[in-house]
């Protein structure tokens, strides 16, 4: 009797997971990425693999357990003893991930392994608790360099450029939102300004830590346009549930006046 | 006969007990203590106040209710008048904390700001903290580490009740800070004796003062300290200005 | 390897005195006892941070007036401060992965069963031992003092990355001397463990009794013996890490933090140092640390199983036994999966993603092992049977996870998201839970000579399985919607639409909470009011169900006890015990 139960709760159980994740209840949001379908793609293969070895292994434990409960006739082991189940975890299993390995490496290689397009736009990123600041180098196309010293959020010098002094800093545009033009390749350089963060934006499927002391780049060019959240998934204090920033994907006319109102304030 | 004595003796006695009372009231009216009154000024061209914005929590962008929000390290009104400026009395005044001290000082987290930007108040005057906003923010006043006064960090959830503290020493001015909203900047002046603080014509007032000769400091966050001497005597208001010179 | 001079230098004279026999005992049974008694406190602490946790995300206004009573600043009038909330997750992770998770499966029930098992009187160095179990109980003082101290318990995760959790006290509320008392409660604990490696080893190797060949050692201690080499290996890197991160806080050094950072408006006057260093030093060991946790639930489930399926496991011994090494020895090899985005180089990460594929494999043969032994078997579905059962389905659901973040593409979404917790909650968490309990149920007779009530046991059980699936299988979900992990409040445009579904897990993990106060009362009740135990209630096979429930001072009696036979010698009803010279049975 019990073994039965079991065997239903399990197989229930099984039942509901799948649907969940068949019918994408809860699912990733739309991508935004040119390198996105790469990544959705392989998740897609993950879930029909994973998830066939998951109904498999639960529904089989369920059918022993419904089968074999209380005194049987004759205790039998498979034929074959272990032989056969090592031969099957090494090859299915193998096979899998060799597959999953070579064909993931192409969309990890996508995000990492490509060069950045040389006319990409750069946008220097700096994390610090708790928020994100954005800097457009400028006509001069040049970023004018960074004195921690002179870090001052009271007077909104976040990136503590000396714009009295250095040529470069002086038309270097501070935002708080990182604005990008649609279809153009982006280069963003990440650091930090104190402690460990992350930047992930769900829709670009981009995630990457901003490590102290390390200038890290990443690049993506966008899609579509809208306005996506930036979020910090990097443990860096308390106000960590509260770090995010937007990411607003324009139209190039769009993005040029914004770019020109941000430099107008500065 | 005897009636009429008792009433007058009683009403005497009642007058004696009034100019008793009045006399040893302590500062009551201007007879016993002055004013000193003036106007600060900028003069020059304020730097840029360069918007602040504030998108990464909706919460705050919305309590500002689409209106521009800016920094508030110089605020300049019409006329050139210079507010959040501080003005007190340097050593030289002795005793008498000011009986503005029974009444606490508040600051409030409002829009992701602290209203007001500038707080002033007497060393063992109780301050209050309140968080109107729909967010989490958290206080982090950050006095000078030799000055005497305890560096704090505090919290206020949504719904949390009020924080009540005190300083224990002069310091002009604490800076303050969000730790989780990395712009809002605020200070909180501890002085001892009267103060005044500036509002967005310049104007300031010291009530209450003891006759004598004085340092009158005016602090300003960005442009620093000015001082000047001034002579108070019981009853007339004495005006003195300050001029700020912008960089 | 047979008698040696060892086996003579363990047989000392019974303990006199409450003290010698019940607090500072060298009786590896009582010690055992010890460390199953700090669990159980442990684990019940560990859930009510996380009751406190769960009820704040769901519910954040609510005041949860304890809270308040303890913590004054961190919940003041009790409600809870976004810092306290992450101080209560540290402490969390902190105590049910070192308190629980490996104390109770290799300390608890190994200290205990593995010298009877082997046919010892003791472990092979019981003042070690004692040591070992009061450094442990040090660095639990020391773990919850950080409760107790003004900046509270730090807040950087049991993870604990630098720079955060290196600067000190700069770095806000929650890294004050908190953070230095974890760094020393962990090096303690660090401690404890080596010693008591040391002695699962030297025992397993030295202290066997005649007959009891390597190839007839019960699967519960191949378990503990591979993991107390996994534990040497990757402890011995934990220890040093704790203390450089203790220096950079204290001794003014820069091992992990660089030059130039700026933190509450102050240049830090480090330089030189990595984060990624401490990451990978972490890493290297917690990465075997999973591992440490879940081998003595394969070994505790690998013993379990013949018992209540009546015949031997297939492929016998050899199997699991190479199943565990194998996977022991490829956790050292992974230790990069959990820093695919972290900053190491792109390249790394493909080399570290495929080892972390391939430990699937023995993970997969082992799972085999266990589901292809039900065929044909006889299975007798109680309480042990029905936790290892449990434990079966959770480690499929939980290892299926594991292909999703062991490869960087599908990581990098995935990455920091309740996923995670829900993939680490299922593996290293609920199946180790699972197997002990498992464990609990089946040694407990053994241990206080007294049966379990079978009922509540069974409540237990069918109250705890789904809900474990309603909590943490709905954070997979989550997570591929996008449910970012350590947050103290779902404020941000993905996490509100999410707050429904958390509530529903708030709800489902209250209620699991509760269901465990059914196992404490029957544990604690049936200890003066349960029916005695038989010596060997289960009908099973190995050594220690050839001995009086509870066992003598000695384990035997004074008996020479001499091996015959193998562990799993199951035919249906029929059984050979290890230590009956009657012949085995055909085919087992």
């Amino acid at each position: 009797m019990a073994g039965k139960f079991f065997a239903v709760v399990v197989v229930l159980i099984t039942l509901a997971i799948a649907y969940c994740v068949i019918a994408h209840v809860w699912w990733m949001p739309v991508d935004i990425s040119v390198h996105g379908p790469k990544i959705d793609h392989q998740i897609e293969e993950t879930v029909l693999v994973a998830g066939l070895l998951f109904i498999a292994g639960q529904v089989v434990l369920a059918a022993f357990a419904f089968l074999y409960g209380g005194a049987q006739k004759k205790i039998k082991q498979i034929p074959g003893g272990a032989k056969p189940l090592v031969i099957f975890a090494f090859l299915l299993v193998g096979t899998e991930i060799l597959a999953l390995s070579f064909i993931g490496s192409k969309a990890w290689g996508a995000v990492y392994f490509a060069a950045p397009d040389p006319d990409s736009m750069r946008v220097d990123v700096q994390a610090g608790q708790f928020a994100y600041y954005f800097r457009y180098p400028g006509p001069d196309g040049k970023f004018g360099s960074i004195h921690p010293d002179r870090i001052n959020e009271g007077t909104q010098n976040y990136f503590g450029i000396d714009t009295d002094h250095d040529p470069d800093a002086k038309d270097d545009i501070v935002t708080a939102e990182l604005a990008i033009p649609v279809n153009k390749p982006v280069l963003l350089t990440l650091h930090s300004k104190d402690v460990g963060h992350s930047f992930y934006v769900r829709e670009l499927r981009v995630q990457q830590d901003f490590v102290p002391g390390l200038n890290i780049p990443i690049h993506f060019t966008a899609t579509q346009t809208g306005r996506f959240e930036i979020v910090c998934t990097q443990l860096c204090g308390l106000g960590h549930y509260n770090m995010k920033a937007y990411l607003s994907v324009l139209s190039q006319s769009d993005f040029d006046d914004w770019l020109k109102k941000q430099a107008a304030e500065q | 006969m005897k009636t009429q004595f008792r009433i007058a003796a009683l009403t005497l006695l009642l007058l004696l007990v009034a100019v008793a009372f009045m006399r040893s009231a302590p500062t009551v009216g201007a007879s016993a203590t002055g004013q000193i009154v003036g106007t600060v000024k900028l003069d020059g061209a304020a730097p840029h106040q360069k918007p602040i914005d504030m998108s990464k929590d909706p919460a705050c962008a919305q309590a500002a209710g689409g209106a521009q929000v800016a920094t508030e390290n110089v605020v300049v009104g019409a006329n050139g008048g210079l507010a959040n400026v501080v003005v007190y009395i340097s050593p030289g005044l002795t005793g008498n904390e000011a009986a503005s001290a029974s009444q606490p000082a508040t600051i409030d987290q409002k829009g992701c700001k602290y209203v007001p930007h500038v707080v002033a108040l007497n060393v063992g005057q109780h301050m209050t903290v309140l968080n109107s906003d729909k967010t989490a923010h958290n206080i982090h006043p950050q006095p000078s580490p030799t000055g005497g006064n305890a560096q704090w960090n505090k919290s206020q959830t949504v719904g949390a009740g009020p924080i009540d503290v005190a300083w224990t020493n002069e310091e002009v001015a604490i800076p303050v800070k969000c730790n989780i909203h990395p712009w809002m900047r605020g200070y909180i002046a501890v002085v001892k004796g009267p103060f005044g603080l500036s509002n967005d014509t310049g104007s300031f007032k010291l009530d209450n003062v003891p006759p004598g000769s004085y340092t009158l400091t005016a602090w300003q966050e960005t442009y620093g300290t000015q001082t000047a001497k001034v002579t108070v005597a019981a009853g007339k208001p004495v005006t003195t200005d300050f001029t700020f010179k912008a960089k | 390897m047979q008698q040696t001079a060892a086996h003579a230098a363990v047989h000392h004279a019974p303990p006199q005195g409450f003290i010698r026999k019940y607090i500072f005992s060298v009786d590896h049974k009582v010690i055992g006892i010890q460390y199953t008694t700090l669990s159980l406190v442990s684990v019940f602490i560990g859930m009510a941070l996380s009751w406190a946790m769960r009820i704040h995300i769901a519910w954040p206004d609510t005041h949860i007036p304890l809270l308040g009573w303890i913590a004054p600043s961190g919940a003041p009038g009790g409600l809870m401060t976004p810092e306290y909330y992450l101080s209560l997750m540290t402490m969390h992770g902190t105590i049910m992965a070192f308190f629980v998770l490996t104390a109770a499966p290799m300390a608890g029930f190994g200290n205990f069963i593995l010298p009877i098992q082997v046919g010892a009187a003791d472990m092979a160095f019981p003042r070690l031992n004692m040591a070992s179990f009061w450094t442990t109980f040090v660095g639990f003082v020391l773990a919850c003092a950080t409760f107790f101290i003004p900046d509270g318990p730090p807040l950087s995760g049991w993870t604990a990355y630098a720079p955060l959790s290196a600067v000190g006290a700069v770095a806000g509320p929650g890294q004050g001397w908190g953070q230095n008392l974890w760094g020393l409660s962990i090096a303690v604990f660090c401690v404890a463990s080596l010693l008591g490696s040391l002695n699962f080893i030297v025992t397993t190797l030295d202290l066997r009794t005649k007959g009891m060949t390597l190839s007839r050692l019960p699967l519960s201690t191949w378990a503990w013996f591979i993991n107390a080499w996994v534990s040497l290996l990757a402890f011995a890197v934990l220890l040093p890490t704790c203390l450089l991160l203790v220096l950079d806080r204290l001794g003014g050094t820069s091992f992990f933090i660089p030059s130039g950072l700026v933190i509450n408006d102050q240049l830090q006057p480090h330089s030189g140092g990595s984060p990624l260093l401490f990451q990978h030093l972490f890493w290297f060991f917690g990465h075997p640390e999973v591992y440490i946790i879940i081998l003595p639930a394969f070994g505790i489930v690998s013993h379990i199983l013949p018992t209540f399926i009546r015949k031997p496991l297939v492929g016998g011994w050899k199997a699991i036994t190479w199943a565990m090494v194998a996977v022991g020895t490829l956790s050292f090899v992974v230790w990069g999966h959990h820093m695919f985005v972290s900053g190491m180089s792109p390249f790394m990460a493909m080399v570290f993603s495929v080892p972390t594929l391939f430990i699937t494999i023995p993970s997969v043969i082992a799972v085999l092992i266990w589901v292809f032994s039900l065929y044909r078997a006889n299975i007798r579905f109680d309480t042990p049977m029905l936790f290892s059962l449990g434990f079966i389905s959770l480690f499929i659901s939980g290892g299926i996870g594991g292909f999703f973040l062991a490869q960087p593409s599908t990581d990098s979404y995935l990455h920091a998201t309740s996923f995670v917790v829900g993939h680490f909650h299922f593996t290293m968490g609920l199946s180790a839970i699972f197997a002990a309990l498992a464990g609990f149920y089946y040694w407990y007779p053994k241990m206080f000579g007294r049966m379990m009530n079978e009922t509540l046991g069974k409540l237990h059980f069918w109250l705890s399985f789904p809900l474990v699936y309603a909590v943490f299988m709905t954070m997979h979900l989550t997570g591929f919607a996008g449910a970012v992990r350590r947050y103290s409040a779902l404020v941000d445009d993905f996490m509100v639409p999410l707050l429904g579904v958390n509530k529903f897990i708030s709800i489902c993990a209250l209620l699991l909470g509760a269901t465990q106060f059914i196992f404490l009362f029957n544990a604690i009740w049936s200890r003066f009011k349960g029916p005695k135990a038989p010596d060997n209630p289960w009908q099973a096979t190995t050594l220690e169900w050839d001995t009086t429930s509870p066992p003598p001072f000695d384990n035997f009696g004074g008996r020479q006890v001499t091996v015959y036979h193998g562990p799993m010698e199951y035919d249906g009803d029929a059984s050979v015990m290890q230590t009956s010279p009657a012949p085995s049975i055909a085919g087992t």
